[in-house]
């Protein structure tokens, strides 16, 4: 038998409200090496609040984000800021919904690439420049491009560079706010067959948050329902939407179109 | 209110202009800032007698460190006789009376704009810059509070940005003059719109050198004997420019040079961008 991969990341009882607003509560689940985890319900369910606790942005009310590093496991929220920001960028990337977000537009999409290598500590210029380049072509975009501004680039192309800017580093942990949101269905097909081969290549832990219940089906492993903050349901993706037991759940299952 | 000892009673103005308790509040920030090198340290700039931008900062640190007995020296561009030098310079003469200098070498406190003296310093000089922006992110990072964020937890990746797309789209770091140092190993700092060619200058200097920013209220410092290292990359170091041309009055090869035009024609000449060097070197008398 295969032994078990690596918990990357574990969450403990994690809850967050704004003022009398529940944003997320209770909210506990773990992650492995390699797994995909989609989170998916409706606008203002909590999705992106628990994603950005994550991702160090939002410091929860309660509750422990536990994430592996190279041979131990913390709690980011019980660092103290320095080491977060220290601890984070290297470990675990954040792909926003817009690409305009999570690049930046005035600067080359070679140089967005290199920025996060070289706060990382990068000081080769000829290596920066290849580690982007390699890059590109894994993200299919061409390689001439690599001096120009994403700005010109079309919004399937930035969603992509973004993606490639988040892989470069190395992150044991990728988490993903709506990748494919805003992008036309065969652009999203390609770019979900693209993040699929990355994720298996890489063998990187993945939380994807989405509305979408179709990338939820393509992407992710395994499924978390959630409303109003809490999750109402979880287990094996396919699990989950063939055989749905929370109304909720139903509901959402239901009403996607069937073409 | 504590009686300001420096008042003299025959002039309108305190000795070296400010008041006592202004001169202190800004040592104050100048001890600080030599004891966190590179370290932006706030203060409270006054309304100085000069428009900002014309070195209220540099001014106003000069003033806090007259004494009765220095010898002070201004220069602007390297050159002392051009119209800011002169009118900082008979400013101090005239509210102070400390006598002044054109002689590097005499100087004990040299208040300077965009070039340090050609003319190695010593460890009794102090030298002070005008700087009109002292925070080295401001042309990426637009926020006050994350910039400051990113000199706390000293990520300064972004900086590097501005290099990495220079050599990608001019094959070479164009930054030429205000070239992002750090300083000790540790603070990002600006050494002020010096050309890149002083640089090296400020790397283990003798003398103490203190930058005054007035409209962004912020003092900083490099001590003495203190690791001042240019941004590059490893395989794109941290060069200066070089001169083909040496200077046509006095010969210096090893000089930062001005280039003049004399006719209509487009004849031109290279002259020593610090007067003061120049002329010593030609063996003329420079004092005023």
């Amino acid at each position: 038998m295969k032994p078990r991969a690596r918990e990357i990341l574990r969450v403990e009882r994690l809850s967050k409200t704004f003022g009398r607003v529940p944003a997320c509560s209770t909210v506990s689940f773990s992650l492995r090496q390699g797994e995909v985890l989609g989170i998916v319900g409706e606008s203002g369910s909590g999705k992106s609040t628990l994603l950005r606790c994550l991702a160090g942005r939002i410091q929860p009310d309660e509750g422990k984000v536990l994430v592996a590093s190279d041979d131990h496991v913390v709690d980011i929220w019980a660092m103290d800021e320095a080491s977060r920001e220290q601890f984070l960028p290297t470990t675990a990337s954040l792909i926003h919904q817009n690409p305009r977000d999570g690049l930046r537009l005035d600067i080359s999409a070679g140089g967005n690439i290199a920025e996060p290598l070289m706060a990382a500590g990068g000081r080769h210029y000829g290596s920066l420049r290849a580690t982007a380049l390699e890059w590109l072509e894994k993200v299919d975009i061409e390689g001439w491009r690599i001096d120009d501004l994403p700005e010109i680039f079309s919004g399937g192309m930035q969603q992509r560079l973004q993606i490639a800017r988040g892989l470069a580093t190395h992150p044991r942990l990728v988490l993903m706010d709506e990748p494919t949101g805003g992008l036309d269905v065969s652009v999203q097909a390609k770019l979900l067959d693209l993040l699929r081969g990355l994720v298996r290549e890489l063998g990187i832990a993945v939380v994807v948050v989405t509305h979408d219940i179709g990338v939820a089906r393509l992407l992710a492993d395994r499924l978390m329902v959630m409303q109003r903050g809490r999750v109402i349901e979880e287990g094996l993706t396919d699990q989950v939407l063939d055989d749905p037991h929370h109304p909720y759940t139903q509901l959402l299952v239901s009403s996607v179109l069937q073409v | 209110m504590e009686t300001d000892l420096a008042f003299d009673d025959d002039d309108v103005y305190s000795f070296a202009y400010l008041d006592e308790m202004t001169k202190r509040m800004i040592r104050r920030a100048i001890l600080k800032a030599v004891a966190v090198p590179g370290y932006q340290v706030p203060f409270g700039s006054r309304e100085m007698p000069l428009p900002p931008g014309w070195g209220t900062g540099g001014l106003q640190v000069t003033a806090s460190l007259l004494g009765r007995d220095d010898r002070l020296k201004v220069i602007d561009q390297g050159a002392d006789d051009t119209t800011n030098a002169v009118s900082i310079r008979r400013f101090f003469a005239e509210v102070s009376g400390v006598a002044t200098t054109e002689r590097t070498g005499e100087a004990t406190i040299i208040q300077t704009r965009h070039r340090i003296p050609e003319r190695a310093l010593t460890e009794d000089q102090i030298i002070v810059f005008q700087q009109p922006q002292p925070e080295p992110l401001r042309r990426f990072i637009t926020e006050e509070a994350v910039a400051r964020k990113i000199h706390a937890f000293a990520r300064y990746g972004v900086m590097y940005v501005r290099l990495y797309e220079d050599i990608s789209r001019l094959g070479h770091i164009a930054m030429s003059s205000d070239y992002p140092v750090v300083v000790n190993g540790r603070y990002l700092a600006s050494p002020s719109p010096i050309p890149k060619f002083d640089n090296p200058k400020l790397h283990r200097s003798r003398a103490l050198a203190l930058f005054g920013a007035g409209r962004e209220r912020r003092i900083h410092a490099i001590p003495p004997f203190t690791e001042v290292k240019s941004l590059d990359f490893a395989d794109y170091p941290f060069t200066v420019q070089r001169f083909e041309a040496c200077c046509s009055a006095c010969g210096a090869q090893d000089s930062y040079l001005d280039e003049i035009l004399l006719d209509d024609g487009g004849r031109r000449a290279f002259v020593c961008s610090d007067t003061a060097y120049c002329a010593e070197r030609r063996g003329e008398r420079t004092e005023s």
